[in-house]
């Protein structure tokens, strides 16, 4: 099991450095003439080359990066070029908020698609069908329009719910939970079509396996052996696409905080995106790649504990 | 749909464990890759399924007006009128009405049209094109390229595609075209591991080495036998992109990025968005024709796969279950002997019973007909005949364990003087186990994979005896001793792939004896295992049926293993029996020529012979000899 950790652990960090390496020779060589786009086009020459030795943009993009590596290894992720804000401070103070919507939106997503998912594996006829054709539409429908209708109707129409804005959960319990709802409802419809699907053909298949009829044979209840034998043999691709979906969650994230107006990680990757922000970028594609590993690692360890055959390797 | 390539369906994927994505194939290459490939139409087929008629119909419709834009747009979508703001839909010269800068929506939209699902389409293409080829490469030839290849895959699926989208933009600036083609690289894993899975499946098969031998090129062996097999789900995967390619294009216009010279449906929502208070009717156009365009290539795509399954099934059902016109003829009866093994009560009567299968169109087919069987206490009454006859299908109705869709359809079951065919679970499961055992053919495939063999062992116990955990733990290794287990403490811990197929099948009868019960249910206990272990497990049969004075079903092919164990035969074609009577009686005199077959069968088959001539000084050879 350590080694199995350990594994999992370098190549993270390889994955880490790989990725890290190609988006900042992308951003900083492949972007043209960065200190003429800062300054602007009125600047004089002199002053865009003096923005450029402040930033040290004339110096081998090799060495710039191994500066950057250096700081970024001490928790130091440079200054964003516009606001003179800390990368490292900027990133973090808005890592929570997108975390709690993506959080929230895999663990209601998971609740829901184990309900949905067993359902029609164990009723099949009219159920089946009905939520086998709802997850299709539902895994169709880009995210954005979702969250564009419930903001529409529950928020615009029925003031159930706050159009936008967020409220810190120190701050009010009750209003942070009305200000993440809508935001978690969009997240999560798509990721839940796509794990009830996994969970209805997984549950579907472990039903097939001799081993349940064998079970049965020796006295279980039908009850016991779906949810102790069945649930936890369907249980490891159902995670596998739960962490598909939790990569691509943070990437839904980027649009629904900006429909919601939520000061997440995506409203500002957008907003250094415009600007051409190039330090916040590479901060934003650093932190994003680290959830990543981590999640990864985190669903990694899960399956070993589900699946003896991972954990023994 | 979340917007990203990672969230994309993909079929290897979802199928299984994502630590082996390989070794399962996509089901439609699995269908694709079926021998006996039938010749369909498909868009034939999807005119007549309503499903993808409907999708075809919508994506038709959309594409249509987006290439008719210029011909069907009323004003230049782009020509501004400050007098126009948002005028409502239906004012007259405006169908749909104007946007927050007074342009025409109607036209937008249908311009718009041209751009997004252009834009969707380049990524698409770029997508397929470095997928499949990338694909080909490292699935024929494997090699560095392979590994390179399945590592770069990773590489790119391990960030949001958006993300990347985003960083992308912040370099090169807004550009419809140039965003669609890195997207369409984002997008590529998706047709990358289909073709791969769909070529390393066939690259060894016999016709491809057979038109290697015969001289042809690699290019032509791809293109000839290759690019066939990966085109159906090719296509599929392209619906797929395609709806996921208008998404992520729309988004990122949405978000304002995108080139605002150039009218899209995401550019449309975000003015829409800007308007929402003031006429958030904007926002519904747009949004139609992304959604409807998003649910038209996935519905397609489903239509799609529905379509290719269908026809890979009569094909798979043909070649499952043989022909079942089931011809009544007389059952041959031997007379008892007048002397004979002592034997107990009757435990189980099987009277004329009739089992069917549910049929989607309502039928019952029948697999089983008009089956009478008796089974006394401490005798074993063998079960004979090849797959496909019926036997058990038998043996599973008596514990009401038939697979989905089966049922006894007629007759009677009568277990220790209770009638138990139409019992309720309740009933069955306070049976199952204590009463009526069951060990099965293939020792591996039923054993639970998760769970080790200690918990998997006591957890009947515990529920059908009440006993401790300590106590069910003392008794199960007790029982593995029992049966054989060399170092039990050492197998109660181990996981079933830790353990040998012999091993298991130990550790399942060990599970079948271990409530003491008075009938046990053997389904072909043998038949998996190397041809030294069967004799030994069939020597321990013995000895635990003999100790616990159980009455036994043994389902077989085999004549040699009745002729070691079975007091009494009941041969099975068809789902009939034919002959049926004290086993030393049928071995002297077998009447039916169907027993007679399956009895020289014997002589031929090389693995029985070893069990065979052991046995010889018992009843086959004073049955042979005659």
């Amino acid at each position: 099991m350590g080694s199995f950790i350990a594994r999992r652990l370098i190549s993270g960090a390889v994955l880490l450095v790989v990725i890290t390496t190609l988006a900042f020779l992308l951003l900083y060589a492949g972007g043209g003439d960065i200190a003429r786009k800062i300054m602007g086009d009125q600047a004089t020459q002199e002053a865009v080359a003096q923005k450029a030795r402040e930033l040290g943009l004339n110096r081998p993009v090799l060495s710039q990066y191994s500066d950057w590596l250096r700081h970024a290894v001490q928790g130091d992720l440079g200054v964003s070029w516009f606001n003179g804000q800390q990368v490292t401070r900027a990133v973090t103070t808005r890592l929570s908020v997108t975390l709690s919507l993506v959080i929230g939106a895999i663990t209601v997503a998971a609740l829901l698609a184990i309900l949905l998912g067993v359902t029609a594996a164990l009723r099949r006829g009219w159920a089946d069908r009905v939520i086998q054709v709802g997850a299709v539409i539902a895994q169709a429908i880009p995210n954005f329009l979702v969250a564009l209708f419930l903001v529409l109707v529950f928020a615009i129409n029925l003031k159930l719910f706050r159009a936008t804005g967020y409220v810190q959960p120190a701050t009010n319990i009750g209003r942070w939970i009305n200000s993440i709802t809508l935001p978690v409802a969009a997240l999560c419809i798509g990721s839940t079509a796509s794990v009830t699907q996994q969970i209805r053909g997984s549950v579907i298949d472990a039903l097939r396996q001799d081993y349940v009829r064998t079970l049965r044979a020796r006295g279980l209840s039908f009850r016991r052996t779906i949810f102790k034998h069945v649930l936890r043999n369907a249980g490891g691709p159902a995670l596998a696409v739960l962490a598909v979906q939790f990569v691509g969650m943070l990437g839904g994230a980027v649009i629904i905080e900006q429909v919601f107006a939520i000061p997440g990680l995506g409203q500002i990757s957008v907003l250094a995106t415009q600007q051409g922000d190039i330090p916040l970028v590479m901060g934003l594609v650093l932190v994003m790649a680290v959830i990543v590993v981590i999640v990864n690692l985190a669903i990694d360890l899960i399956q070993g504990w589900l699946n003896p055959k991972v954990r023994l390797r | 749909m979340s917007i990203n390539t990672n969230a994309l369906p993909d079929p290897v994927e979802e199928a299984t464990d994502s630590l082996e994505p390989r070794d399962v194939p996509d089901p439609a290459v699995a269908i694709a890759l079926a021998p006996p490939i039938p010749k369909i139409n498909l868009f034939k087929r999807l005119l007549k399924n309503p499903m993808g008629l409907f999708a075809m119909s919508l994506l038709a419709i959309i594409v249509l007006t987006a290439v008719l834009a210029p011909l069907l747009a009323p004003a230049d979508p782009n020509l501004a009128s400050l007098q126009n703001v948002r005028v409502d839909p239906g004012t007259k010269g405006f169908l749909l009405g104007t946007d927050g800068a007074g342009r025409d929506v109607w036209a937008r939209l249908l311009t718009a049209g041209r751009f997004s699902l252009a834009g969707a389409l380049l990524a698409v293409v770029v997508a397929a094109a470095i997928g499949i080829v990338g694909g080909l490469i490292a699935g024929y030839y494997g090699g560095w390229f392979d590994n390179l290849s399945s590592w770069v895959v990773s590489l790119i699926m391990a960030l949001p595609g958006i993300v990347i989208l985003l960083a992308a933009r912040a370099v090169v600036g807004p550009g419809l075209w140039t965003s669609m083609a890195i997207f369409g690289v984002l997008l590529s894993p998706a047709f990358f591991r289909l073709t791969y899975t769909a070529v390393s499946g066939v690259r060894n098969e016999l016709y491809v080495d057979a038109a290697r031998v015969a001289g042809l090129s690699d290019a032509s062996i791809i293109g000839k036998h290759i690019l066939t097999v990966v085109r159906a789900p090719v296509i599929i995967q392209s619906a797929q992109v395609f709806s996921i390619a208008v998404a992520i294009q729309s988004g990122l216009d949405f978000l304002g990025l995108g080139d605002l010279a150039i009218p899209t449906w995401g550019g449309m929502l975000n003015d829409g968005f800007q308007n929402i208070y003031l006429k958030a009717i904007l926002i519904l156009w747009p949004s139609l024709a992304i959604g409807l365009t998003a649910i038209g290539s996935v519905l397609l795509a489903n239509a799609m796969r529905d379509e290719l399954e269908r026809s890979g099934q009569p094909v798979k059902r043909r070649a499952k279950k043989g022909e079942t016109g089931i011809e009544r003829e007389e059952i041959i009866t031997h007379p008892e002997p007048i002397t004979g093994k002592e034997l107990g009560e009757v435990l189980l009567v099987v009277d004329n019973v009739s089992i069917g299968y549910h049929q989607s169109d309502g039928s019952i087919k029948h697999v089983v007909d008009d089956v009478n069987l008796t089974v006394r206490r401490g005798e074993v009454h063998g079960l004979i005949g090849e797959s496909g006859s019926g036997k058990t299908q038998t043996a599973f109705s008596v514990m009401q364990l038939l697979p989905q869709g089966g049922e006894v359809t007629g007759g009677s079951i009568t277990f220790e003087g209770e009638q138990i065919a139409q019992a309720t679970e309740a009933q069955m499961m306070k049976l199952r186990g204590t009463k009526i055992a069951y060990i099965p053919q293939e020792p591996m495939s039923n054993l639970d994979p998760s769970f080790t063999i200690g918990s998997q062992l006591t957890e009947p116990i515990m529920l059908g005896q009440k006993l401790s955990k300590a106590e069910a733990k003392a008794k199960a290794i007790a029982l593995l001793t029992r049966v054989g287990i060399p170092n039990p403490e050492r197998t109660y811990a181990a996981y079933p792939h830790q353990v040998s197929g012999g091993m298991a099948q130990r550790v399942l009868i060990a599970g079948a004896v271990s409530m003491e019960p008075d009938l046990l249910i053997a389904d072909e206990p043998t038949t998996a295992l190397d041809v030294t272990v069967q004799a030994e497990v069939l020597d321990l049969l013995r000895e635990l049926q003999a100790e616990y004075n159980m009455g036994m079903i043994l389902v077989t092919h085999n004549f040699g293993v009745v002729a070691d164990l079975c007091d009494r035969v009941s041969v099975m074609r068809n789902g009939r029996i034919v002959e049926t009577g004290n086993a030393a009686s049928i071995f002297a005199d077998p009447r039916h020529e169907y027993t007679r077959m399956l009895f020289d069968a014997i002589l031929d088959e090389t693995s029985v012979r070893e069990d065979y001539t052991r046995t010889a000084s018992g009843a086959v050879a004073e049955g042979s000899q005659k």
